[in-house]
Order: C-alpha cells, then structure tokens, then sequence
C-alpha cells in the first residue's frame, strides 16, 4: 500500500472516529472492515452517502429531515392534518414514529429556547409553527419536549404563542413495564401529581 | 441471656445503627499522596500542627455527600500538587440501610465522577447514602457578612432534610440565569419571560417552603434539647418582599419586569432571601453578639440540625467540626463532647494539639496528622 493510500486510510479513520457512538478503536475496525469488503459495502456505503450529500435538506414544512422540499410525512395525504406533534430535534421524531401510534404531523424545533445559549424563538422554527397551526387549521398541537427547564419553559412560551389552539404535552410518570422502586423521587412526585382515575 | 440484657442493648448494638464511615482511603488528594484508615463508628479526633493535612482529610469525607464539599473547591484544586494526576477517595459506609461502597475522583481537568456500590451514580445519590453536616472556620463571620452565606446554610439544611431540595435550587438557579440574560440582552419578548417567570415561580415557591421547613425543624429541635449551646428564633427575611407563594411569585416577577430590566437582574425572590437569628435568651441579633456567642450559636444549630435528622432517619449525621474546639472553654468544649457522644454522631474534630480532646476520653479515636517529606502522615493513637 503506498503512503498515500495509508494517508487516506488514516483521514477515513479519523472522519469515522467522530460519529457518535464510534470512537477510534471502533472506527479503525469499521474502515477495516468497509476496506474487506469493498464491493458489498464500501462502494454501496459512498455511493449512498454521495446521494444523501447531493438531496439531504431541511423539510421546508416541519424541519425533518427530506431529501425533497418536503418529507415524506409532510407530503403524505394519509397523515392527519389537525394534528401536530412537536419535538426537539429530528432523533425525537424518529422515537415518536418507531412507536406507530402518531398518525399526525410533526415540527421540529430544532432545540429549546436558552437565552444563556442565545437560541430565541426565531432560531427554533416557533414562527413558522405558529404560521402551520392557522393554516393548516390545526386543532391540537402535541408538545413532546424535554422535561427540563430549558424544555419546559419552551413548552409554555409556545403555548403562550397559540391561543386559542388546544395545546397538550406529553405525560411525565412510571414507564411501561417499569417498577417503582426503581424511579428516582422526581419521577414518583410526577407521576402522583398526574394520576388519574381508574 | 437474662431479659435485663435485652432491655438494655450495649454500646455495640447501639453502634450497629450508626451511620459511619468504617474505611477511608486517599489517594493524591491535596496533602495526602496514600491514606488507608479505619474507624469503629466513634468519634473522630485529629490532632497535629497547622498545615498537616487535618482539614484536608476532613474535606475527603465532606466530599461523600453532593457538591463541592466544605471548602467549595473545584475538581482541580483537590489534586496534589505539584503531580496533579487527579485524584480519588474511596469510603466504606454502614447505617440503618446497611453498608455502601462510595468513590469519588476526578482526573485531571475533568469534572468530578461518583459510584456508588460500584455503580456509576449521580452525586445528588450520595445525599441519600450518607448525611453529613460541617462547621469550618470560614463560617465563623456568617452573622457578619453578605447574605449569600446564610442563604448556603439554610439551604444546605435544608437539603439535609430533603435531598430533592438541591435539585429545586438547580433548577431555581437555572431559570433565573436565563431570565436574567434576557434582562440584559434587553430583550422584549414577554411570553418568554412568562415561561421564565413560571419555571422560577414554580422552584421558588418550593425552595421558599423547604427553607421554611427546616427552619421549623431546627427551631423544634433546639426547642426539645437540653443543651448547653445557646438557642435561636430563626426566621426568613427579604430585603423587598419575602414571598413564598407561587402565584404571588410569578406576578411579583411579571409586575417587577420594568425595574428589573433596570437592575439587569431579578430584584424578588428567593435568591435575595436572608436567614436572620436572633439570640432567644438575650433577644439580640446574632449579628450583634460576640464572636464566642456567634461560634455558639452556630454549633447549637449544627446540633439541631442533627438531632432532628436523628430523628427522621434513626441515626445521626456524621459532624465534620474544623477547629471547633479551639474556640470554646473548657466547659462548653466538655458539653460539646457529652452532646455528640448522646447524640451517637461519628463526629470528626480537629484541633492542633491532644489536649484539645482531653474530656472525650475513650469516647473517641484519636488520629495524629503530621507532615513528612512533603505528605501527610496519620497514625492513630491512644487516648490522651
């Protein structure tokens, strides 16, 4: 192999070694691997990527992820439209659609107002939810946001924004297949202020 | 075994309840390169010359509960210099609940890390595992100086009481430094500053409520107790407007924005409270005391604080009491003695010199702090 193949090598490497959940010791193997098995996976790997780099961009609607002006959530007739589900970033879209149980539309903010971060509401798409909920004539809008400060607080400013609208939150409690004695104490005084009858 | 034995359980069986620390080890923190000790639940007395290591050692065990511990130092500063390759403390705990493995360490700038029976943990875990309460000499001037102190003490009992009330100021402190950005930013987004405004009444109103909480359990508890240290009426106080209300909260911060923006910074809430004593017996401030009374008072708080946390987790506290009795007489420094021995309090106390201890007795182990070769060295010994 000759330097600069090794050079190469060695910038793939250092590229992998920056994903998360990879760090050089994974990343090295990765490259190995990918190198291994050029035709089944290296080549397929960059051409996809190649494609993703040319047509990944912003949904123009809801801040997804598209390789079109709009995502396909967005651009699918069968989602409902009274509905919209906001959430922080496009990971948290992804969780709520793993679950098969939203068949409503999505915003994505992109973060949580912070003014110690300078992250305002022009920054998080909030004009332009307020702008979808009048007209799409939006008669619910979900909030699926962190329960942390930051989070909160961008939860009530957009329910300051939308009056009028009928503005809900994800519930706080003991999880599915959870056993009490394993929450912490927040959890538990969540989870009792928000019981409901049986 | 005659019945009388059962009805009277012995010094050992009373210690099976303590809350203790049974093992410490030290390694590269501040003074101390390696440090391996054990203790048998009874007090703890270190003795030895200025600049030993006493204070330091002390500081390790502050570090077994949440925070920065008793001197409020950085990660960084507890390394030992000039190596400063991080350093570590490992504890074996017993109690009520049983025992606990504790380590805590940091590597060089990095933050510090905690686990917990071998478990990664969050320090706020520690408070449940282990209370523990301290005196050291910078709080000699707390009723002299800015507010900001006693607000530290208060909350810090407080926390004692309710370990989720640290995370009630977290969260206080959180949305009061956003707030306060906007402020000076000048920023006009009033349904940002209502979220805000929200979140700080919501955790203000609860940290309000847990200071209040305390504040009654320490008076109770100095109430209840014959001792020998002075007892104090201890309230809350606002230099504007003391509000412990939520909604009163929210719509004094809403209705204050105007002069706030003026200040650049929240001008009510619980973040400008102060803790005001005054001396039961002579009704004077304890501001206005002298400095030996002002060093009672404090200790009888500390007291206080242990006692009515006796009471709620069937143990005493472990007291980290720095100095202590070097400002005390003869007399009030054997009533000291006699309250943590009936108290059942691991206490540790440090004091240059043996004497200092000399009315403790066997109630004690005694630990000689000296230096060597640039390092602490401790070598337990008899009782004076």
């Amino acid at each position: 192999m000759s330097a600069e193949g090794d050079e190469a090598i060695q910038r793939l490497i250092a590229l992998m070694a920056r994903l998360p959940g990879l760090g050089p010791r994974s990343a090295r193997r990765a490259v190995l691997q990918l190198v291994k098995k050029k035709g089944a996976l290296l080549l397929p790997l960059a051409e996809a990527m190649r494609e993703v780099a040319e047509t990944a961009r912003e949904c123009v609607n809801c801040g997804n992820i598209a390789t079109r002006d709009l995502c396909e959530i967005c651009a699918d007739p069968k989602r409902r439209t009274g509905q919209i589900c906001v959430v922080e970033d496009v990971a948290d879209l992804w969780a709520m659609e793993r679950a098969q149980v939203f068949r409503g539309r999505y915003h994505v903010l992109g973060g949580t107002l912070s003014a110690l971060d300078a992250v305002g509401p022009e920054e998080l798409r909030i004009p332009r939810l307020v702008e979808r909920v009048r007209e799409e004539e939006a008669s619910e809008i979900i909030l699926a946001l962190a329960a942390t400060i930051d989070g909160q607080t961008t939860a009530h400013y957009i329910a300051d924004q939308l009056p009028g609208t009928s503005v809900t939150s994800l519930a706080q409690g003991v999880p599915v297949g959870g056993e009490l004695d394993y929450l912490d104490d927040g959890t538990i005084t969540a989870a009792l202020k928000a019981r409901r009858a049986l | 075994m005659t019945p009388g034995d059962q009805a009277d359980p012995g010094p050992d069986d009373r210690s099976g309840a303590r809350l203790r620390l049974e093992a410490l080890l030290l390694s590269h923190f501040r003074s101390h390169r390696r440090v391996r000790l054990s203790f048998d639940g009874r007090p703890v007395a270190l003795y030895g010359p200025n600049g030993a290591g006493k204070t330091n050692l002390i500081e390790a065990v502050s570090l077994l509960s949440p925070g920065r511990g008793m001197r409020r130092a950085s990660a960084e500063d507890l390394s030992r210099r000039p190596e400063g390759l991080g350093w570590k403390i490992a504890a074996g705990t017993a109690g009520p609940d049983g025992t606990h493995e504790i380590e805590t360490w940091a590597e060089p700038g990095q933050s510090r890390s905690v686990t917990l029976d071998g478990k990664a943990a969050p320090q706020v875990a520690l408070g449940r595992v282990l209370r523990v309460l301290w005196l050291v000499p910078s709080m000699d001037r707390l009723w002299i100086e800015g507010a900001e102190g006693r607000r530290r003490f208060i909350d810090r009992a407080a926390m004692s009481f309710d370990p989720a009330h640290a995370e009630v100021a977290l969260a206080y402190d959180k949305a009061m430094r956003e707030r306060n950005r906007l402020l000076k930013d000048m920023v006009r987004d009033a349904a940002w500053y209502a979220a805000l405004e929200g979140r700080m009444a919501q955790a203000g109103a609860a940290l309000e409520a847990g200071r209040a909480a305390a504040i009654a359990r320490l008076m109770a508890a100095q109430g209840a107790a014959e001792t020998a240290f002075p007892a104090a009426d201890l309230a809350l106080e606002h230099p504007e407007r003391l509000i412990e209300d939520e909604e009163a909260l929210r719509a004094a911060l809403a209705e204050g924005r105007p002069r706030d923006m003026a200040a650049g910074r929240a001008l009510v809430g619980p973040h400008r409270s102060d803790l005001r004593a005054v001396w039961r017996a002579k009704g004077v401030a304890a501001s206005d005391a002298s400095t030996g009374e002002q060093k009672a008072l404090l200790i009888s708080l500390i007291l206080a604080n242990a006692r009515a946390l006796a009471q709620d987790l069937g143990a005493a506290p472990i007291l980290l009491l720095d100095e202590v009795a070097a400002h005390l007489d003869a007399g009030r420094r054997a009533a000291l003695y006699d309250e943590i021995a009936a108290l059942g309090s691991q206490a540790f106390l440090t004091g240059t010199g043996a004497e200092l201890f000399d009315t403790l007795g066997a109630r004690a182990q005694y630990l000689e702090v000296t230096e060597a070769e640039g390092a602490s060295v401790v070598e337990e010994r008899p009782a004076p």
